[in-house]
């Protein structure tokens, strides 16, 4: 299986690395000071692959800390808030999209 | 139900221990991921879009009533009070902290449930028919044969790390509910002229990125042979498949690569030096493993039917409910129910602890303690007294499973999708509530049999190429499309559908429903003849007109 440190890396825009929290499988994202948080608005903004590259494989050497880096779109709104840059990612950040069973 | 003897328990017991100490490895940092996530495959436990996701082995789908109620308790306490009834008749957990991973699984160990081939590239959890056992006309209870499997294959060195996963499914009556076409072994019990039981066996069926309808190898196996033939196919699959292309690797591209007749001649070859060896299986151990199963000893019981006709007078709402769930039994006076997880705007297949426990409750007064799973993702009460049959629908509506929409259209099969799941391109969950309530109607419901798949992704989970439509979640420029599929089937005249057009948008997925159901009504030959047979006379392109000729 090729790692992902070695697939090649294009990045069209804004991005983050984020990945899931080994002990619950949390959604989390690299900060600038090298944790993890679950807060998007704490994750780290790469916006060119050498940089993206440092960052998924710094990342990725907390390999107790969260599961699976890979390198994420965002969208920086006009305030500088920063929001999931597709569907997929939004899901991740917000959680399912319908009501759970068991809350209904 | 089937009791497990000691060696069972053992090595459920045993399973536990070891994934306890795996997993206090891996959180410790002595493991890597890479090399435990091989480990955690072969216990269930996938890692999805913001969770761990835990799938939990319903052999044939068969339940007893502990076993739902401890099902319940481990979605109350290690989940977020709900499970996920799956088309392979297991349950998924799908917010499991993997801390808490080894507990959930020491809970289930005590009432004989654990997770063992529901992932990794093994034997998967055998099915069967639900109704295995109490179908009038089947040859016999397709279970006993699907635990002969499951105890041959489970851990089976030899077989667990084939070139990819591997499904089989049994029958055991002409109407196929166990979609045996659909898997890489289909199995139909009959009788040969002898009066000897045995198997059609079909090979190379599948669905996924390239779906194809099972063929038949052999028209009869004895029982005898069972395990010594499946072993010939699964050697040769060993052998050939290929390990060289994730997409190639199933069964059914060998088959198909191969061609049927040489596939078969291989088979045969390698079963030429099996047969009569130490895999055949003598009458004492299927005599041993069928007096495992035990059966309810029903009390002889009249039928019910002038109870049943007065409650359907004074109730017209149990009347719709008892011609649509319940079905015949084989003793006189008992019935099959099964139990709609299709509420209106729900999503398929899932139910909550509080419904889980209720319904271990019911099964114990009403089912003898036993509960099926059915692959449609509803649950069935096997052994239900006709004359029960009113009190236990109040019941079952009170816990909102006595929805009277079994096998019509808003009897949805639906994968999680992108709701959940990391291989979704598009969401299948929100396409299915928004299509319960758009044919919520009664007007809807009178369509008749309809079946309607809905999957996230070509994985096909969600068995949408033999839906009667079949619903694909694609990904288009960061946008949800749905592909449409129509005519598919997954029964004995199994067969994939075919496409009706271009994707359409997620909004317009209900609309372009909505036109396939009108076009039927007006094109069906008369009110009996059902939407998968007007397809079947007409071919697509009505449809595709109606559709297509206000869209593009």
């Amino acid at each position: 299986m090729t790692s992902p440190l070695q697939q090649k890396i294009k990045i069209t825009g804004p991005s983050v690395v984020t990945a899931n929290r080994t002990i619950d499988g949390v959604v989390v994202y690299r900060s600038a000071d090298q944790r993890w948080a679950t807060d998007l608005a704490e994750a780290a903004i790469v916006r060119d692959a050498p940089t993206a590259r440092a960052l998924l494989a710094e990342a990725a050497a907390d390999d107790v800390g969260a599961v699976g880096a890979y390198i994420a779109p965002v969208l920086i709104a006009a305030d500088g808030t920063v929001l999931p840059g597709n569907l997929r990612e939004q899901i991740r950040r917000d959680g399912v999209s319908i009501t759970l069973p068991s809350v209904r | 139900m089937y009791v497990y003897d000691e060696i069972d328990r053992t090595l459920v017991a045993e399973r536990v221990a070891e994934f306890r100490d795996q997993v206090q490895r891996r959180l410790s940092g002595e493991l890597t991921e890479e090399e435990f996530k091989p480990l955690r495959l072969m216990n269930g436990v996938y890692l999805q879009l913001h969770a761990y996701m835990f799938r939990v082995a319903i052999p044939y789908g068969t339940l007893s009533a502990p076993q739902l109620r401890k099902l319940a308790e481990v979605a109350q306490r290690y989940d977020r009070g709900y499970g996920h009834f799956t088309t392979r008749q297991n349950i998924q957990f799908n917010w499991i902290k993997l801390a808490d991973l080894p507990d959930a699984l020491a809970e289930l160990a005590e009432v004989g449930l654990h997770a063992m081939q529901t992932s990794g590239n093994c034997t998967r959890n055998v099915t069967a028919d639900q109704w295995g056992g109490v179908a009038p006309g089947e040859v016999e209870d397709p279970r006993l044969w699907a635990e002969i499997l499951r105890q041959h294959t489970t851990l089976h060195p030899e077989f667990s790390f084939l070139p990819r996963k591997f499904k089989i499914a049994i029958t055991a009556s002409e109407h196929d509910r166990a979609a045996i076409k659909i898997h890489d072994i289909g199995l139909r019990l009959r009788r040969n002229e002898q009066g000897e039981t045995g198997f059609e066996v079909l090979v190379g069926g599948g669905l996924g990125r390239s779906p194809f309808i099972a063929k038949t190898i052999k028209p009869f196996v004895a029982g005898r042979d069972l395990l010594s033939y499946v072993e010939a196919i699964l050697r040769v699959y060993n052998q050939y498949g290929r390990r060289d292309n994730i997409y190639k690797a199933r069964i059914k591209i060998l088959v198909h690569e191969l061609g049927i007749d040489k596939f078969a001649a291989e088979v045969e070859n390698e079963w030429r030096q099996l047969a009569g060896g130490p895999l055949t299986l003598d009458d004492e151990t299927i005599a041993d493993i069928r007096s495992r199963f035990i059966y309810p000893d029903y009390p002889p019981l009249p039928d019910a039917k002038e109870l049943l006709a007065q409650a359907s007078a004074s109730e017209p709402a149990f009347a719709t409910w008892l011609a649509n769930s319940v079905a015949p039994h084989k003793q006189p006076g008992y019935a099959i129910v099964t139990l709609s997880l299709k509420p209106v705007g729900a999503p398929p297949g899932d139910a909550t602890a509080e419904q889980m426990a209720a319904i271990a409750d019911l099964a114990e007064r009403y089912s003898f303690s036993e509960i099926r799973v059915a692959h449609e993702q509803n649950l069935v009460l096997p052994h239900v007294a006709q004359r029960d049959l009113p009190e236990l629908w109040h019941a079952l509506e009170a816990i909102g499973v006595a929805t009277p929409n079994v096998n019509l259209i808003t009897d949805i099969i639906a994968c999680p999708g992108l709701d959940y799941c990391s291989l979704a391109n598009a969401r299948s969950i929100p396409i299915a509530q928004q299509l319960t309530r758009r044919f919520s109607s009664a007007a809807a419901q009178a369509l008749g049999q309809l079946h309607l798949n809905i999957s996230g992704c070509i994985n096909a989970c969600g068995h949408h190429h033999v839906g009667h439509i079949g619903i694909l979640g694609v990904e288009k420029n960061g946008e949800e499309y749905y592909q449409i599929t129509i005519g598919g089937r997954a029964d004995q005249k199994a067969q994939l559908g075919e496409l009706l057009g271009p994707a359409v948008p997620f909004d317009q997925v209900a609309d372009v429903i909505e036109d396939l159901v009108e076009a039927y009504r007006e094109l069906r030959a008369g009110p009996q003849e059902l939407f998968v047979d007007t397809v079947s006379r007409l071919g697509v392109e009505p449809f595709k007109e109606r559709v297509y000729a206000t869209r593009q």
